[in-house]
């Protein structure tokens, strides 16, 4: 038997198929303005792709801004249940993770169980999250994915304003006095890092660190935290599915 | 199960602002209040209404915007939005306002609203401790008393004031009585109602008929654990409530916890438990036994307030409580700074899981606060197993 966890976020949508061992499929898919008809085209694509039938699934467990729109659910996990699930999964020495996501970031302290013992979300607004380098990237006329490469090696622009429309002119201010793309992109970067960092110290770090979501796949910014955090961070190739990982496995262990 | 009684808690909201009308057109002084520190029975033994003011409601938030700081606890500006757009029955009809020196936003708050009606500042020593806090503020129960006296023209009595006492040590133990059902596991009543009786008894008007009601809900209640008929079921998970104030209209994280699952068992706040803990005693001199009654609440505003961690353990126990969530007002700074020393006083002593959630009275966030408040409670049912 199988079990599915289905994470949407306020930008991707994340599926994975799980078979109470390893991870044997995952699917992603740009949220856009139907979480509802995301996560029903996504579980359709994943049981296609892997080639196991809905009778062959014993759990679908969703997760994410949007698990309440998904009616096929068996169940809804938060993501920071789903998240410190996840990764604890992946590997049961981490004890803190870091996820930054699309519109909210978060440190999650599990135990040696995998259990939470605290955690912490970012406040109501975009600061330090993949929404922030979204809207900085468009000022930057370029990619997001370009971000990290671009900032590479640069000298780190100053950029105080944590608030999204405030960096936003705070930014284009810069490039108007005629500062590099680079140092601004690096300064972006930077910023999210210092954030995050208030974040984690609330928290309490403990070793290992695992960081996730879509904003883990930003190599630069994940050494600007290292060194800002002071302890190596881990990450995987699995990352951005670590919160459908946790909601599987959560799935597969209920009766 | 909902106990029938409840609707006629409820209807007293529509009550309560109709017999202020005719108590006060009848010739009957009012005091209006805000606060768990204002002893009441100096204002009933002036025989006058003592009566709780409006300040839970976000609608004249913005009005108090115009005025006050924006950045500045929902509390305070929506109790001087009220009073500044006249929408608040017992402010209208109240001939007097008492006020103390309790939180700095509070304290500069009412020298604006001193300007709007007649009142009368009491000044709370910022610590409980020492004989010396105490003196003091038995010396500003005689200061109220003397100010009462002089603008309605009455002499308040020894006589009257320990009448005033009984009375009001009568409905606090009953309000006491009805919170303590809930230590029964299953809760009876849900958090909503209880904060909801709790709430509506500091505009009753009518002191003897409130208890009454109260007296009768309990017997209600008590029935239906008998029958075995509870608000919860028995998995639910049992939550201490403390931090701010709430009223109806400032309720919304109670009824996010309620919605997601808890039974919120405990609310340990001033419009809940706080004030009930501890009675006057009937047989002191009666400007010391309010002193001391008064002064043993455990408020952020004090240094040190440990008296409330104790007060919290001793509740988290007899009411098996399986976790503490902390609700603080946005630029609160007392219970925001406060909030620390609680969360590690209930992950270390108490081993029990903690979340505080830091808000406002608007709607903005309820989305992200229901993350919270559902992963606090999984994270409390994944231990259990």
């Amino acid at each position: 038997m199988y079990s599915i966890g289905i994470d949407i976020g306020s930008v991707a949508g994340k599926a994975v198929i799980f078979d109470g061992k390893e991870v044997i499929g995952k699917k992603i898919l740009p949220t856009g303005w139907s979480p509802k008809e995301t996560g029903t085209k996504i579980l359709a694509d994943i049981l296609k792709e892997v080639r196991i039938e809905r009778n062959q699934v014993k759990s679908i467990v969703g997760t994410g801004y949007g698990r309440v729109a998904l009616p096929f659910i068996e169940k809804k996990v938060t993501e920071i249940t789903c998240h410190g699930r996840g990764a604890y999964y992946l590997d049961n020495s981490i004890r803190t993770v870091i996820d930054i996501g699309g519109q909210d970031s978060k440190v999650i302290k599990l135990n040696e169980k995998g259990n939470i013992v605290d955690f912490l979300m970012n406040d109501k607004c975009a600061a330090g999250t993949g929404r922030f380098l979204q809207v900085m990237s468009n000022a930057l006329e370029i990619d997001i994915s370009e971000l990290s490469q671009i900032a590479s090696g640069a000298e780190a622009e100053n950029i105080n304003s944590m608030c999204t429309v405030f960096a936003e002119s705070e930014v284009i201010s810069l490039m108007a006095q005629g500062a590099k793309k680079e140092g601004i992109a690096a300064g972006l970067l930077q910023s999210v890092a210092n954030r995050t960092n208030g974040l984690v110290s609330r928290v309490g770090i403990e070793d290992r660190v695992f960081f996730s979501g879509g904003v883990s796949k930003n190599s630069l910014l994940k050494n600007m935290l290292e060194k800002k955090i002071g302890v190596d961070i881990y990450s995987s190739d699995l990352s951005q599915f670590i919160g459908a990982i946790g909601a599987a496995v959560i799935g597969f262990e209920d009766e | 199960m909902r106990p029938k009684l409840m609707e006629q808690v409820e209807e007293l909201r529509g009550i309560n602002s109709v017999k202020i009308k005719e108590a006060s057109e009848g010739g009957k002084k009012v005091v209006g209040m805000y606060c768990v520190f204002s002893p009441q029975e100096i204002a009933l033994a002036a025989d006058a209404i003592p009566v709780t003011l409006c300040g839970t409601k976000q609608e004249p938030i913005e009005e108090a915007e115009k005025e006050l700081p924006r950045n500045l606890c929902p509390l305070i500006k929506s109790s001087y939005g009220f009073a500044i757009t006249d929408k608040c029955p017992y402010f209208y009809f109240s001939d007097v306002l008492l006020a103390e020196t309790t939180c700095d936003g509070k304290k500069k708050m009412y020298e604006l609203m001193g300007k709007i009606k007649p009142m009368h500042i009491m000044n709370l020593p910022q610590t409980a401790e020492g004989e010396e806090a105490l003196e003091y503020w038995r010396k500003e129960m005689i200061r109220f008393k003397s100010f009462l006296e002089e603008k309605f023209g009455v002499e308040i009595t020894e006589e009257k004031l320990r009448d005033a006492i009984k009375l009001a040590n009568r409905e606090r133990k009953a309000m006491k009585r009805l919170h303590e059902l809930n230590a029964h596991k299953p809760a009876p009543l849900t958090g909503m109602d209880m904060m909801l009786a709790q709430w509506l008894k500091g505009f009753n008007v009518d002191k003897e008929a409130g208890i009454r009601l109260i007296e009768e809900l309990i017997e209600e209640v008590e029935k239906q654990i008998e029958e075995g008929k509870f608000a919860f079921d028995e998995n639910a998970p049992r939550v201490l409530l403390t931090g701010v104030p709430i009223g109806s209209g400032s309720e919304k994280v109670l009824k996010i916890l309620e919605e997601a699952g808890a039974s919120v068992v405990v609310l340990e706040n001033c419009t809940g438990y706080k004030s009930l803990d501890v009675m006057v005693d009937e047989e002191k001199e009666p400007m010391l036994a309010l002193a001391e009654k008064y002064l043993a609440t455990p408020c952020s505003c004090l240094t040190p307030n440990t008296a409330r961690l104790d007060l919290i353990e001793r509740l988290a126990k007899e009411y098996q409580v399986d976790g503490v969530l902390d609700l603080t007002w946005q630029a609160c700074h007392t219970y925001n700074i406060e909030s620390f020393t609680v969360k590690n006083f209930v992950k270390d002593q108490l081993n029990l899981p903690f979340l505080q959630i830091e808000t406002d009275y608007s709607e903005s966030d309820v989305g992200q606060i229901k993350v919270r408040v559902e992963a606090f409670l999984e994270s409390f049912i994944e231990t259990a197993k």
